[in-house]
């Protein structure tokens, strides 16, 4: 018990409408208090169902710092669970994905588990005869998450059993993710290899505020894209001649500051937003031959078109993912510590489009978000210089105000500037609302 | 010129020392305009196109890879990186007339301020004879631990 621990008047005041101070960044208490509080009543990905396509596929992986494992059950539903045996707390898996087969067995002592978590079978089991077994928390299975949704093949789920629904948190924010998968003429989505892994020693907040923050790409990006742009000139390629693959990737984020403040940025309840309203980075891809015509097929043409037409930049799903629809990316925000984060980089297949899109997607991936990436190189090294200088004592508050208006209303939608951290409010209003939800509740009961 | 397995093996050890020593002008110029170096991210990956790699660079990508390193506003690289290879003697896979395929199992170190940190890396080699010298068609490292989280690896395996 601290300064923090189940106290929400306290979380409440480390977030002012312009400011946040630096605990929220820096002290392990807070963070814990993030894991207990926020990453269990909030909606968390988990997934895509394409990892685990057949009966008993699995996969393990982790809901803020709790284990967990998405798995397809003999029904075909999928279940998510916590990665712990009742028993003795062993985790039940540690690969990170297989086929269980029927059941989940313990590798400790051989308890079982149906693949929905019940309890299948103890060895020897007459030894609890009589003990009141059932009653404990270790006779019923492996516990699954409070609530679990497929929502177009990506999997959420909420830790807490009772809480807000999985439509009320993510209301109209939902549009960005069937952007993404419309972009499929059929509809789906299909993940593509494992993800890019990437451990920075900073909070975990500080990426996803990067991912609609627009005023840092020319500044923090000039070595890359900057040099990008320079060595394309000194080659003095004709107009029409094809581009090097990295300048439509990686030039666009040398973009002047009116491009990114015309683009807009919207904001939903909860946390989410996006930035990229009228366009964005994203939008001067060349066309890939065929694809148009696989679209208009499947969708008719003025759906089609109104599908491509739209090219958000990057979503933010509170807390902790962002995706991007048009090259089908998710990327994952993971808290490891207050000062640790692993973020994984997905990319995802468009089923029944040529594969130059997906080709496209894989490059731009390595080219941006890799550990080896020349872009990923000086975002890390902006978020860990701010996070050792968050130490300094005597200035203890994050600024948050571009653009700021009086009294905002994050329950609302709302679009603007392109440039204004609006969504940053609101995230950090979401923030409040979800770590101090169920803190409330009690002590209204009390 | 006549290629020997030491002509092979001597080449191999000075690509290293190039990168060791930061000499990249000499190190691009080993490379045919239409080489590639490939990082796979996947433990036996196949495909460098259409899934996810560290690294799947042309010309134009390493160019610019290098370019930064020495930019006035290259943040990451204030201050720089340094790396280091050890190598094992190369094996020659492939020796024909004009091309030659070497494997090199190799630890490299990069470490900047007070990280530093250690790979164990395969290099496979694709070289080629071309007037009379020889040049690196492709390059492909894999990383044993290829499927960890990595820290920035900023400088070239």
């Amino acid at each position: 018990m601290g300064t923090y621990t189940d106290n929400p008047a306290a979380l409440a005041a480390l977030v002012e409408p312009h400011q946040v101070h630096r605990d929220i960044y820096t002290s392990q208490e807070v963070y814990l208090q993030e894991m207990k509080h926020l990453f269990a009543n909030a909606w968390i990905f988990v997934g895509h169902e394409s990892q685990t396509p057949n009966k008993g596929d699995y996969f393990s992986t982790q809901i803020g710092n709790q284990p967990v494992i998405q798995v397809r059950h003999s029904t075909g539903d999928i279940h998510v669970l916590l990665n712990r045996c009742p028993h003795k707390g062993t985790k039940i898996v540690i690969d990170r994905q297989g086929n269980t087969g029927k059941f989940f067995r313990c590798p400790y002592h051989a308890w079982s588990f149906k693949t929905d978590g019940c309890l299948l079978a103890i060895p020897l089991k007459k030894g609890y005869q009589d003990t009141g077994l059932e009653k404990t928390q270790s006779g019923n299975g492996m516990k699954a998450v409070g609530d679990v949704r497929n929502y177009r093949g990506f999997i959420f789920a909420r830790l807490a059993e009772e809480g807000i629904s999985f439509e009320d948190y993510f209301g109209e924010s939902l549009t960005s993710l069937d952007n993404m998968v419309d972009r499929s003429p059929a509809g789906r989505l299909e993940v593509v290899g494992p993800p890019l892994r990437y451990l920075h020693h900073c909070n975990w907040k500080m990426l996803v505020e990067n991912q609609t923050d627009t005023c840092h790409p020319m500044v923090a990006h000039e070595s890359s894209a900057g040099t990008a742009v320079k060595l394309y000139e000194e080659l003095g390629l004709p107009e029409d001649a094809p581009k090097p693959a990295a300048m439509e990737i990686i030039a666009p984020f040398m973009s002047a500051y009116e491009f990114f403040e015309d683009m807009g940025i919207r904001t939903w309840p909860n946390g989410h937003g996006h930035t990229g309203v009228s366009h964005s980075i994203h939008s001067d891809y060349s066309e890939i031959p065929g694809y148009l015509e696989a679209m208009t097929e499947s969708y008719g043409a003025e759906k089609a078109k109104a599908i491509l037409a739209d090219n958000r930049h990057n979503t933010v799903y509170f807390p902790n993912i962002m995706i991007k629809g048009p090259i089908q990316q998710l990327r994952v925000f993971i808290p490891l510590a207050a000062d640790k984060t692993i973020v994984e980089s997905y990319i995802y297949r468009l089923v029944d489009a040529p594969d130059e899109l997906t080709a496209r997607t894989a490059m731009y991936n390595r080219m941006i978000n890799a550990p080896t990436s020349i872009v990923g190189h000086d975002d890390l090294e902006m978020y860990e210089r701010a996070q050792e200088g968050l130490m300094v004592d005597g200035l203890e508050w994050v600024n948050i105000q571009r653009l700021i208006e009086e009294d905002e209303d994050f329950e609302t939608e709302a679009i603007e500037n392109g440039t204004t951290e609006r969504q940053m409010r609101n995230q950090f209003h979401a923030w409040v609302k979800f770590m101090t939800i169920a803190m409330d509740e009690k002590e209204a009961a009390e | 010129m006549t290629v020997t397995r030491d002509t092979l093996i001597d080449f191999i050890y000075d690509e290293a020392r190039m990168l060791d020593e930061g000499n990249y002008t000499d190190w691009l110029n080993l490379w045919l305009p239409d080489g590639h170096y490939w990082m796979p991210l996947d433990y036996k990956q196949s495909d460098p196109i259409n899934q996810t790699s560290l690294m799947y660079e042309d010309m134009f990508m390493l160019k610019l890879r290098v370019e930064r390193l020495n930019g006035a506003r290259t943040f990451s690289q204030k201050p720089k990186s340094r790396c280091h290879h050890v190598l094992q003697r190369p094996f020659v896979d492939e020796m024909e007339e004009t091309r030659f395929v070497t494997t090199t199992f190799m630890h490299y170190v990069e470490t900047r301020l007070d990280e530093q940190q250690l790979l164990a890396i395969t290099a496979r080699h694709d070289l080629a004879l071309v007037d009379g010298a020889l040049r690196i068609a492709n390059k492909r490292v894999d990383i044993v631990n290829c499927d960890a989280a990595f820290r920035n690896i900023q400088l070239l395996p």
